[in-house]
């Protein structure tokens, strides 16, 4: 009779890097399937553009850097920034937009700063944002939901979406303002007249067709993340209620100054899509919990701040990127108190010498 | 509201280093460390906004009146050594640790081209007084945000397993430039 001797710990980890990246790719499938129900199959030849050039480039660097492709390529790492990045571009965009930004995503904002662990800003959000400024014409036409089309027209196949994208062949009114330009270009409307008067809130429920049931799909993926323990609750929550709390006060009764009401915020643009899957980044929050609080909420207060008063109708990645940059400032000054003492360490205090 | 504008657009819209690109030499020179930045910040709030008060007084009491606008220039920057001369003596007597901490950057205060950036742009933008000394420390405050960010990030820079062609300096640029990006989202606020 062999008895197994094992010593502790007794728990197993399923926590590995690529076990971790797995489940957040998993988590994404929803949003995508979404996506694609809503605005055809643009997101799917983004994604797949995306992860395909991210492999390569990161082959291609690790090897100029000397350094195990293959080991590094198995983390999976620059699948989820290539999938992220995909899935916040707008479909339909043409091929070089997405090389530009994995471009930046996987090369600069990853490897130039040692890869992974060490990059201080979202890749998927710096690649994002250059693109934003670099080429706001083609990072600005979003596809028309299905439910808001006008008659007579559908969703593109995927062969003239493959056409677009590839060989720049126009597509038929496919563009149209997102929920949040609507909102922030509707001239002195009310709310409730706005809702019924615009095609792409009229054929909606909450917040715009198409735009809310992604929004709900990317949070059943952060809900089944949150169940795996991919991540802890604060830093979305935070963000989430941050953003809900502000919608609440500027909401204004729904009168022509107002700025959408919290559900609006929620189920708009890429709130799930980064309250889940960017501000819960390991690497570029805050690392406390006191400090996820802090990180998470002012987010949604420069999401709110940027979509409302900025000239930018979403604001996620720049909110994120502004608050990777202020994460290590936070995290000096919310070190946890150790076990043992009774105040939390100032980690200036001891440095210096 | 006009002073919330005023300070709104000088922090963050058209941040002294982020947006408009003035006083990059302290940005990178003394964001090694978080103490160092912190008590920079402070030297150059002080300073800035001392020296956007006494560049007005010079300007509207003494230049305009004799009309030796053309020496505008040259007479703000003596006014702004002065004002630094002022602030080296006060550091050294109150805090001679930050004294030393900061060295030869206390004195580049003088040639820090937000500081003079800040004076000829009270005059061309023709502030009040009150304006003048607000868009002074609007611009201060700013710059101290950016810098004492900047140097909690470098910290961790400093352990990063950057590329060799790319350590220090060059990373840090980068940096800024990623910085410069995001904070165009605050565009249109103002």
């Amino acid at each position: 009779m062999a008895f197994i001797r094992v010593s502790s710990p007794h728990t197993r980890s399923a926590n590995t890097t690529s076990g971790v990246m797995a489940q957040v790719l998993l988590a994404t499938i929803p949003g995508l399937a979404a996506l694609t129900a809503f605005f055809g199959p643009g997101s799917l030849i983004n994604v797949a553009l995306a992860c395909a050039l991210a492999v390569g480039f990161e082959a291609g660097i690790l090897w100029l850097r000397k350094r195990p492709v293959m080991f590094y390529l198995r983390d999976l790492s620059a699948l989820v920034t290539a999938v992220l990045l995909g899935l916040a571009l707008p479909p339909y965009c043409p091929w070089w937009v997405v090389v530009v930004g994995i471009f930046f995503a996987i090369v600069v904002a990853k490897h130039l700063y040692g890869g992974l662990g060490y990059n201080p800003f979202n890749p998927a959000m710096v690649g994002y944002v250059v693109l934003l400024i670099s080429f706001p014409l083609e990072m600005t036409q979003w596809a028309t939901p299905a439910g808001a089309l006008a008659d007579g027209q559908s969703l593109p196949g995927i062969g003239d979406a493959l056409a677009k994208v590839f060989a720049g062949v126009p597509l038929d009114g496919y563009a149209s303002a997102t929920a949040l330009e609507t909102l922030q270009q509707r001239g002195g409307q009310t709310v409730a007249d706005l809702y019924s008067s615009a095609p792409i809130f009229a054929s909606g429920r909450w917040a715009g067709n198409g735009w809310e049931w992604v929004n709900l799909a990317f949070l059943a993926g952060g809900v089944y993340l949150l169940y795996k323990k991919v991540f802890t609750w604060h830093a979305p929550v935070a963000m989430l209620t941050a953003l809900g709390v502000l919608a609440i006060l500027f909401y204004d009764n729904g009168s022509s100054n107002s700025a959408g009401s919290p559900v609006f915020h929620w189920l708009s643009g890429a709130t799930m899509l980064g309250a889940f899957f960017i501000v819960t980044d390991p690497v570029t929050s805050a690392v406390s919990t006191k400090g996820r609080l802090i990180y998470g909420a002012a987010i949604g207060v420069l999401v709110f701040v940027i979509r409302t008063w900025g000239n930018y109708p979403d604001a996620v990645a720049f909110a994120v990127l502004l608050m990777n940059f202020a994460a290590p400032f936070i995290d000096y000054y919310t070190v946890p108190r150790t076990y043992g003492h009774s105040k939390a360490p100032r980690s200036t205090a001891k440095r210096g010498k | 509201m006009d002073f919330f504008v005023i300070l709104l657009s000088t922090v963050l819209v058209n941040n002294f280093v982020l947006a408009q690109f003035l006083g990059l030499c302290p940005f990178m020179g003394v964001s090694n460390k978080l103490e160092s930045a912190i008590g920079m910040s402070a030297a150059t709030t002080f300073v800035l906004t001392l020296a956007s008060i006494c560049t007005y007084m010079v300007n509207t009491w003494v230049l305009n009146p004799l009309g030796l606008s053309f020496l505008r220039t040259v007479s703000f920057i003596l006014v702004i050594a002065a004002v630094v001369q002022f602030a080296k003596m006060f550091i050294e007597k109150t805090s001679p640790l930050l004294y030393r901490v900061l060295g030869v950057f206390l004195p580049l205060i003088t040639v820090n081209c937000a500081v003079l950036g800040a004076a000829l742009q009270n005059t061309n933008k023709a502030h009040t007084f009150s304006q003048s000394a607000l868009y002074g420390f609007g611009a201060a405050l700013g710059f101290s945000l950016v810098l004492v960010l900047f140097s909690a990030m470098r910290e961790r820079l400093a352990a990063a397993d950057v590329p060799v062609p790319f350590k220090g300096a060059a990373v840090g640029m980068i940096t800024a430039g990623l910085m410069s990006l995001a904070f165009m989202g605050f565009a249109g606020l103002v």
